[in-house]
């Protein structure tokens, strides 16, 4: 369950925005993050703690490792939003892009 | 739920049947054109768009009133292959002030042959919004101003 303030202090903090950043591209454990990032182990599994909290990031074992990944749940929302505002659009714009000549001189002189 | 490598953006591809030059023009200096008059957060009715074509510049709404909204930095000014602005509206539809809080927007243009354009849309950082996500699912379908969509529209 996502915390509205937990998710804002979340990620407010640059190093924290970093990490969930990097478990954007890919999933990670914490030696793996303390090595690519400027950021000693100990301080990454504090952060990953908040995160965890703050229902961005969530974790399961691989053998003896625990790999931390981004809970797509909090960010789906915004994500299927934008997916479907950028697709209206971009079908606006093809209609448009696509008109005759005599369409485009018109844009031409509003601008 | 699926896991996406891409989690925190989002692509749409379109087809264009026009010379790449001419989709680009179309989208950044004639974005009124195709923009749908109904997105903005104008107080009073859209009354019309500008794109500043150059690096520094903004997209701008204007509106009847006379008020402005410049709501995106263009980042990347490339003419006729490669555009890129900010979008500095945060999720409970304000304009954002701290460009570390805003999201970014690439389209590309590639030419596939002299009639026809292929146009990538990336919309990435989304993140960076990262307080209002539950907002924003709150807000959906009332956060763009609809106030006189109908006018503009009718008016062409």
């Amino acid at each position: 369950m996502t915390n509205h303030v937990a998710v804002l202090t979340a990620l407010a903090d640059p190093t924290r925005r970093a990490i969930f950043e990097r478990l954007a591209r890919s999933p990670g454990a914490v030696g793996e993050l303390a090595r690519e990032l400027p950021v000693s182990r100990p301080a990454v599994s504090q952060h990953l703690k908040v995160l965890k909290e703050a229902g961005l990031v969530t974790d399961h074992a691989v053998g003896t490792r625990r790999v931390y990944s981004v809970d797509t749940a909090g960010i789906a929302a915004i994500r299927d939003y934008f997916e479907q505002f950028w697709q209206q659009s971009l079908d606006r714009f093809r209609t448009a892009a696509s008109q005759p000549v005599q369409e485009t001189q018109e844009i031409q002189e509003e601008t | 739920m699926t896991t996406q490598l891409q989690t925190t953006s989002v692509s749409t591809a379109v087809e264009v049947q026009a010379p790449v030059e001419h989709a680009f023009r179309v989208f950044t200096e004639g974005i009124g054109s195709w923009w749908d008059p109904g997105h903005h957060i104008l107080q009073a009715g859209l009354a019309e768009m500008v794109f500043e074509p150059r690096v520094g510049g903004h997209i701008i709404d204007r509106g009847t009133d006379g008020s402005e909204c410049r709501w995106a930095r263009v980042l990347a000014y490339e003419p006729p292959h490669r555009v890129c602005f900010s979008w500095d509206i945060n999720l409970s539809w304000q304009l954002e002030a701290d460009p570390a809080k805003t999201s970014e927007v690439e389209v590309t243009f590639t030419a596939d042959g002299p009639a026809r354009t292929q146009v990538l849309l990336t919309h990435r950082h989304l993140d960076r919004h990262g307080e209002g996500w539950e907002g924003m699912r709150d807000a959906l379908g009332s956060g763009w101003s609809l106030t006189h969509y109908a006018e503009v529209a009718e008016r062409g």
